[in-house]
């Protein structure tokens, strides 16, 4: 029901990633943190899809699972036509140059121990039979891609700023041309000035080199820049997912309203009479998540059925699918 | 392509030019006591590895008539002291002289430290990067290298000297036979500390996200040890190496003193020291000069350690 249109690029369906909590003298398994639990969408070619939810609903655990940077526990991922959902490690090497990843610490995701040039060049040594002079010559180019001199490949990451150092993580992400770039809150780690140059030079890149984004952020006004359309996470599950502008102007799911209510107006005479939603209490475990819906202990619009059955994402307007029982008739 | 940038960008490519390690030598000439030490150490080796030709007396030689002879400076204070110019460190209870001893044993000591250190720090961060990066691997090794650390290790040594010296001289001969039993002894009895080092540090920056980021690029679990995780665990690897080779030294030297060690006749620093324990009062110079020999050596090497660490840290380096 999700695959209408052209054949999507990334295909994930029921993802599910699970962590075991080992505990007591020997060590034993006593449970598991759902991060990422039933997860499916699918990415358009050329497209941004935003994925957004606030901190530890498992935003960044499904993006580095989509690439298999996780083992994960089941589900399926097909990129590029291609199934990896179980392919074991070693086979998915050579899948790796068509998906690649941006991090969100640039300072932690760049070896220090590495020039600028070494760091670009890493993929290309992996992946290429390319000589020595090509290499580098590409590294220049890529380089000049992100908006870095080309006199500072010699420079390590320490001696660079912020943004300066995101740009070298884009251009490693950029080295093998990839289809498809998970980017992993590349801008949380930046100040707003910053923020903005590189979410622009990512959409340069989209376009000059026809990526395809996952980008995650807990940014609502950033990704509503940037995405095509949006899926909005809570504790481990899809909640709603459906086109930027539906989804911005008419949110469906309870949990997306009070997302967006928590988005601050600019405009002071609107800001006045905006109506606030405010959750009560607190995200629940992940460890043990409530029975029915995961929403359903802090939904100001919640109904008996919510605490009984997990409710089914169903498409309630085209495009934009919503899992709650309140739009389930 | 390299001749366009060089014309364009002709700046950046006269700064490609520079070798990385002439900024690493740049680097470390700023640490004095590194400078200082790395010239001690070049001086201690060659005094005992070229001496021997200048100085040209068999330390083994005994001259019972010129025994005892006193150090050339004794003099200044006491002139009827017994010294000769023949001797200017002068000689032993039986008449060896103390400056070829001193000679002919650092060569044993530093070819025993030495070789025994690069042992040690070679097992241990192989078994450290080892149990650190495979998960699996970690609970068998690092019980492996609890069970290595809880055996008492001169009992070890003394049991192994009794059951492999005879097989190994036969072999090898009896000073290469013995210097390979005391090497190989040294170096698997002191790895321990460098492999639970070199495993935690190795278990933190797994966790970096520049290790997630190679392994999103697809590189394989050796070049991800050798590129990323090795040169960030530099750092203790050094500072235990230079430990490790002061402990090597002296270890050898209480081997020696044991009876266990090198032949009797067959001078190292710590055992021309221990030899002469018993007279230190009267000719205390015999323990001044090995001892001097060790510390500094030891010293210094812990200042190379030192400089070394900070001239290979890009961060320190300020590039």
């Amino acid at each position: 029901m999700l695959d209408a249109g052209p054949t999507p690029l990334v295909r994930v369906r029921d993802l599910k990633m699970h962590f075991p909590i080992y505990a007591g003298l020997f060590r034993r398994r006593v449970g598991e943190v759902k991060a990422v639990d039933g997860v499916s969408f699918d990415v358009m070619e050329g497209e941004t899809l935003g994925l957004v939810g606030e901190s530890g609903c498992g935003k960044s655990t499904c993006g580095r699972a989509v690439l298999r940077l996780y083992d994960i526990t089941s589900g399926e991922i097909a990129i590029d036509g291609r199934e990896i959902g179980d392919v074991p490690q070693p086979r998915l090497r050579d899948m790796r140059p068509t998906m690649q990843m941006v991090f969100q610490d640039p300072q932690a995701s760049l070896n220090p121990r590495m020039t600028v040039e070494a760091i670009i060049k890493e993929p290309l040594d992996e992946h290429t039979t390319l000589s020595e002079t090509e290499k580098r010559e590409k590294v220049g180019e890529l380089m000049d891609a992100v908006g870095l001199n080309r006199k500072f490949a010699k420079r390590y990451p320490h001696a660079f700023s912020g943004g300066q150092r995101q740009r070298i993580g884009i251009a490693r992400a950029l080295a093998l041309n990839p289809k498809f770039i998970v980017c992993d809150e590349p801008i949380a780690a930046l100040d707003v000035s910053i923020q903005a140059q590189v979410v622009n030079l990512l959409e340069d890149l989209q376009e000059q080199f026809g990526l395809t984004y996952l980008f995650i952020s807990h940014d609502l006004s950033m990704v509503r820049h940037i995405a095509t359309r949006v899926a909005v996470m809570y504790l481990g599950k899809v909640v709603e997912l459906a086109p930027r502008e539906a989804l911005y102007s008419d949110p469906l799911h309870p949990y997306t309203k009070a997302l967006l209510s928590a988005v601050p107006e600019p405009d002071p005479a609107l800001a006045t009479n905006k109506e606030r939603i405010i959750l009560q209490g607190d995200v629940p475990s992940p460890s043990n998540p409530p029975k029915g819906c995961n929403f359903c202990t802090r939904c100001p619009a919640v109904i008996p059925i919510c605490r009984e059955r997990e409710p089914d994402t169903r498409e309630v307007k085209p495009g934009q699918f919503v899992a709650c029982h309140l739009y389930s008739e | 392509m390299t001749e366009q940038t060089a014309q364009t960008v002709p700046t950046a490519s006269a700064e490609k030019q520079r070798n990385q390690w002439l900024d690493v030598w740049d680097q470390f000439k700023t640490h004095k006591g590194a400078v200082f030490g790395l010239f001690f150490l070049i001086f201690i080796t060659l005094f005992c590895l070229a001496g021997p030709w200048i100085w040209n007396i068999d330390p083994g030689d005994l001259d019972i008539r010129n025994k005892d002879v006193r150090p050339i400076y004794t003099v200044i204070w006491d002139s009827n002291a017994k010294v000769s110019w023949a001797r200017p460190m002068g000689t032993d209870n039986l008449g060896r002289d103390i400056m070829a001893n001193i000679m002919q044993g650092g060569r044993i000591s530093l070819a025993v430290g030495w070789t025994a250190m690069i042992l040690a720090i070679v097992i241990g961060t192989a078994i450290g990067v080892t149990a650190g990066y495979f998960r699996r691997l970690d609970g068998l090794l690092m019980r492996f290298t609890d069970l290595v650390l809880a055996l008492p290790l001169l009992p070890l040594l003394l049991v192994m000297m009794l059951l492999f010296r005879d097989p190994l001289r036969a072999a090898f001969g009896p000073e290469q036979g013995i210097f390979i039993l005391i090497v190989t002894g040294i170096g698997i009895t002191s790895w321990m500390q460098t492999a639970r080092i070199v495993r935690g540090d190795v278990m933190a920056l797994k966790e970096r996200e520049f290790v997630l980021a190679a392994r999103s690029i697809g590189t394989p679990a050796r070049r991800m040890i050798t590129r990323h995780l090795l040169p960030n665990v530099l750092s203790p690897i050094m500072v235990s190496a230079t430990l490790g080779l002061a402990t090597a030294i002296i270890t050898e030297s209480a081997l020696s003193f044991l009876g266990l060690g090198f032949p009797s006749d067959f001078p190292t620093w710590g055992k021309i020291l221990f030899d002469n324990v018993d007279r230190m009062t009267a000719f205390p110079e015999r323990v001044i000069w090995p001892g001097l020999a060790i510390s500094l050596t030891v010293l210094s090497v812990n200042y190379i350690g030192d400089g070394l660490r900070d001239a290979l840290d890009p961060r320190i380096r300020g590039l």
